[in-house]
């Protein structure tokens, strides 16, 4: 039987770096193929290379046996290759059913939109394949696991036969990972051969027929999922153990640094975004924030930081109410932040180095004097976080962009670190980066913890939630609906609370213990 | 390192030598299909300019482009596109030609400053006019300055000045004449002290020191200061400088009030040491060209500099090519576009080449030291 997809020799370079060095892979008609590989492995530049966005420098690409050359992804559809990105391109304001037809619209007589025919083909794919969703539902009143199946079912209606899935589960909570996984069956056995990428090595070894391994840009293995087991294919993916976030000893003292009573932050219509949250942070400890995104946690960190007005409530850092002052006086009395997206809010890309050690700290020393900016002290110090931080850089005068995302990360994080902060916000701090910069990011967060740092952690990564944290509060609609001890919590629990499902009654965080500063 | 240094000069040299290279080759090609030589027009431009007289033509030329440049640049900096130098600095020299000719009598250090200090006001007025709409009410400042502009100059001075007019009955009335006092000296004497005398009545403008102030105060204000940080950063990430405690909406009232003192200064020259009032036929256009002088020298105090000299040197050569008759004045005005359109397209590539580079020794440095690291987590 010839293979739905074979490549042969696929190599991609990029300025300084080779993507994909001599890939090798056969996906076999009809199977769940799993890639895997650390983030920067070349996974995504290979299912771009396959879906016509980019092209290989060599190498041979074979589609059911025959040899092609994709330009772009309108070539890959005509072939029947069809992907699902990982952020979802839906337009929130129409329906199901036309944001499935957008782009391949079928017409009557005189250019206009044939909805009985669109509707019909909407049902036969449905069908086919076993995914139900009301066509009539509009997309933004979707939730994620559902917009996913939108997606796939986008790609189905134009004749995919072959589905690219670039990390299905990477915005899912556990649940709606079972529902993907069920939807990923019923498709395999309709006919349809699925090729996706995840790290999650528990979900890959649970689904796929078969595994490639990815590690800088080459292929290390193809396995069997019955032969392997998720340390085998953690070492085949790093080269070597996968480090664990656990923390150790206990370093939570009786101080209470950061106090959150009653904040409330209103979106544009006037809808309690953050609905009267609680919580304290003690100095050592490490507050997890749990929560499916977009549940609030970010306008909560926004209050916290400054960059949020709260409607409601107080927030006091170390006895001062905070709740209203600059971003700025908030970062002088020691509100550190590294930032879920660190090209949005932590970085200047086209600046030096430098410059973007000092963002946020610009007004203290050594990055300033006086009105001066301390171009001298600038440099020491960045040189001497990129010394301790391990960033890998040629010299602190490059420009952030160049630097890849750990190594940005590394930066962020030891310039919020090294400013001597009172309370460190880390909204996300491991999010796209590889696992070697992810334990180092774990490293100093820990060694802060233990030098008495307070920490609020938000994370998408159940499992640095769980091994990080020192409490674990779960947000849900805009309230902390549970407090949950990591010590005896799994995954699959926070999954529950995360979409509501469960609810705790207990729902201020450290309330028992925590003491009021006056 | 030696070699990388040197690839870097090169680069940081390339774009200016391939922008005037490619820009002189367009030029040339539009002089002969205009039916020119290019040979003999670049050759009458070149002997022009090399004599004393011209050479301070072009300085005086050059000095409030300068400033209408650098008012321009700091907008830029900040991602503001303050279109709005144009009415500013007419709006401003309308007022401080007007309140210069008011008072008489000041001792003259009183009186040019306070001819500078109303310019400046005026100037950072109405461009804050434009600041706090946009703060408060969001409105694009591109659209508010082009209004601004019409407002100022169609509106606020064709009304006064017929109102404030020393002899309503001239057919070119302005505002009445500057005393002695309110004028500034021409440098003259210090340029001939190196050469021979200048000849046919030129005055070489002082406001050229004010000019070069200004270019060295924007240097320091946005290089050097903590403010000019803050400057930089709203300009590079609005977002990740406000989480660095930049506040956005201050940010963008100071960047404007700034911008609009400076370009209340471009029409100095003109008042203090030319008309020495403000008049029906005052210089028009700098608030324009000195958006172009500001995109031509990408927004570097020295490369203002050059701009506003080349566009000075072409302005004082479609005069030479209007005598020689070697090619038809309006060819400077092409070569204006050519010049911009060419350095815009030079410094896009090199910085291209730049990130490239950049990004490849980024990749080389992180490969040098990855097998340390994994005998680390091996170990």
């Amino acid at each position: 039987m010839t293979a739905a997809i074979e490549l042969i020799g696929i190599t991609k370079r990029f300025p300084g770096v080779i993507a994909n060095d001599n890939v090798n892979l056969t996906v076999r008609r009809g199977e769940i193929h799993a890639i895997c590989g650390e983030n920067g492995a070349g996974k995504s530049t290979l299912m771009k290379m396959l879906y016509g966005m980019q092209q290989p420098d060599d190498g041979r690409m074979l589609v059911d046996g025959k040899e092609v050359e994709l330009g772009s992804p309108s070539e890959a559809i005509d072939l029947g290759i069809g992907m699902v990105h990982q952020h979802f391109m839906l337009a929130d304001q129409l329906t199901v059913l036309e944001n499935v037809i957008l782009g391949s619209e079928p017409t009557k007589a005189g250019g206009m939109i044939d909805f009985t025919a669109a509707r019909s083909h909407f049902d036969e794919v449905g069908e086919a394949y076993g995914l139900t969703i009301d066509p009539d539902d509009l997309v933004e009143t979707l939730e994620v696991g559902e917009r996913q199946r939108v997606e796939i079912i986008k790609v189905l209606f134009r004749g995919a036969q072959i589905l690219i899935l670039d990390e299905p589960t990477a915005v899912l909570v556990p649940q709606e990972v079972e529902e993907l996984f069920r939807n990923m069956r019923d498709l395999k056995e309709n006919g349809a051969t699925i090729l996706f990428i995840d790290h999650k090595l528990q979900e890959v070894l649970e689904i796929a027929d078969s595994i490639t391994v990815l590690r800088h840009g080459k292929t290390i293995a193809t396995v069997d999922p019955k032969d392997v087991t998720a340390g085998d294919l953690a070492e085949l993916m790093v080269g070597s153990e996968l480090p664990t976030p656990d923390t150790t000893d206990s370093t939570v003292t009786d101080e209470v640094a950061l106090f959150v009573d009653g904040v409330t932050v209103l979106d544009d219509d006037e809808r309690p975004i953050v609905d009267d949250v609680s919580m304290s942070i003690r100095r050592g400890e490490i507050l997890g924030i749990a929560g499916v995104e977009g549940n609030g946690q970010h306008e909560l960190v926004s209050a916290i930081i400054g960059t949020v007005d709260p409607s409601a409530g107080t927030v006091s850092l170390n006895g001062d109410d905070i709740a209203h002052w600059s971003v700025r006086e908030r970062r002088q009395a020691g509100v550190a932040y590294v930032p879920q997206d660190r090209h949005a809010e932590g970085l200047l890309l086209n600046a030096p180095l430098w410059e973007n050690a000092a963002l946020g700290h610009q007004t203290e020393a050594p990055y300033s004097k006086g009105i001066w900016v301390d171009r001298a002290g600038s440099r020491a110090k960045t040189e001497a976080i990129r010394e301790s931080y391990d960033v890998r850089t040629p010299n602190v005068d490059v420009s952030a962009h160049a630097l890849s995302g750990g190594n940005q990360q590394k930066l962020i994080l030891g310039r919020e670190i090294t400013s001597d902060p009172k309370l460190l916000i880390a909204s996300h701090p491991t999010r796209g980066i590889d696992v070697g910069a992810q334990a180092a990011v774990w490293d100093h967060m820990r060694r802060a913890r233990a030098d008495g740092l307070a920490t609020l952690l938000i994370s998408a990564d159940l499992d640095e939630l769980i091994g990080l944290s020192d409490t674990i509060v779960v947000m849900f609609r805009g309230k902390l609906v549970a407090t949950l001890n990591p010590n005896d919590v799994t995954p699959r629990d926070l999954g529950a609370y995360m979409t509501g499902a469960v609810q705790d009654h207990d729902a201020t965080a450290g309330a028992d213990t925590a003491v009021v500063p006056s | 390192m030696n070699a990388s240094f040197l690839r870097r000069t090169l680069l940081g040299a390339g774009a200016p030598v391939a922008a005037v290279v490619f820009a002189v080759a367009l030029s040339s090609l539009a002089l002969l299909v205009s039916g020119s030589s290019p040979f003999a027009a670049y050759g009458d431009m070149i002997e022009n300019a090399s004599r004393l007289e011209t050479f301070v033509d072009i300085l005086n030329e050059a000095t409030p482009l300068y400033i209408s440049g650098i008012a321009a640049a700091i907008g830029f900096r900040m991602n503001l596109f303050n279109i709005g130098v144009e009415g500013q600095y007419l709006l401003a020299a309308f007022f401080a030609a007007a309140a210069g000719g008011y008072f008489s009598g000041l001792p003259p250090v009183l009186h040019v400053g306070l001819i500078l200090i109303v310019a400046m006001f005026v100037g950072a007025a109405w461009s804050g006019l434009a600041g706090a709409l946009k703060v408060t009410r969001g409105i694009n400042e591109v659209i508010s300055t082009i209004m601004l502009n019409f407002i100022a100059v169609g509106g606020i001075i064709a009304w006064l000045i017929r109102e404030w007019a020393d002899d309503t009955g001239a057919t070119n009335s302005g505002t009445t004449p500057i005393d002695a006092s309110g004028q500034m000296p021409s440098l003259n004497g210090v340029v001939e002290i190196f050469t021979r005398e200048i000849s046919k009545g030129r005055q070489l403008t002082s406001v050229l020191l004010i000019a070069i102030a200004v270019g060295i105060a924007y240097h320091l204000f946005i290089n050097r200061t903590r403010i000019g940080f803050d400057f930089r950063a709203s300009g590079y990430n609005p977002l990740a400088a406000r989480a660095g405690g930049v506040p956005p909406k201050r940010m963008v009232m100071y960047a404007m009030l700034i911008s609009g003192a400076c370009a209340g200064l471009v029409g100095m020259a003109e008042v203090l040491s030319e008309r020495y009032k403000y008049d029906q036929s005052f210089i028009q256009g700098l608030g324009f060209n000195g958006i172009a002088v500001a995109l031509l020298g990408r927004n570097n105090p020295a490369g203002i500099a050059i701009g506003a000299l080349l566009f000075g040197f072409l302005n004082q050569s479609s005069g030479i090519l209007q005598i020689t008759k070697s090619a038809t004045p309006e060819i400077v005005e092409i070569m204006k576009g050519i010049i911009v359109l060419s350095a815009v397209i030079a410094y896009e590539a090199v910085r291209r080449i730049k990130e490239r580079d950049e990004a490849q020794s980024a990749a080389e440095a992180t490969q040098q030291i990855e097998p340390s690291v994994h005998e680390e987590v091996v170990a």
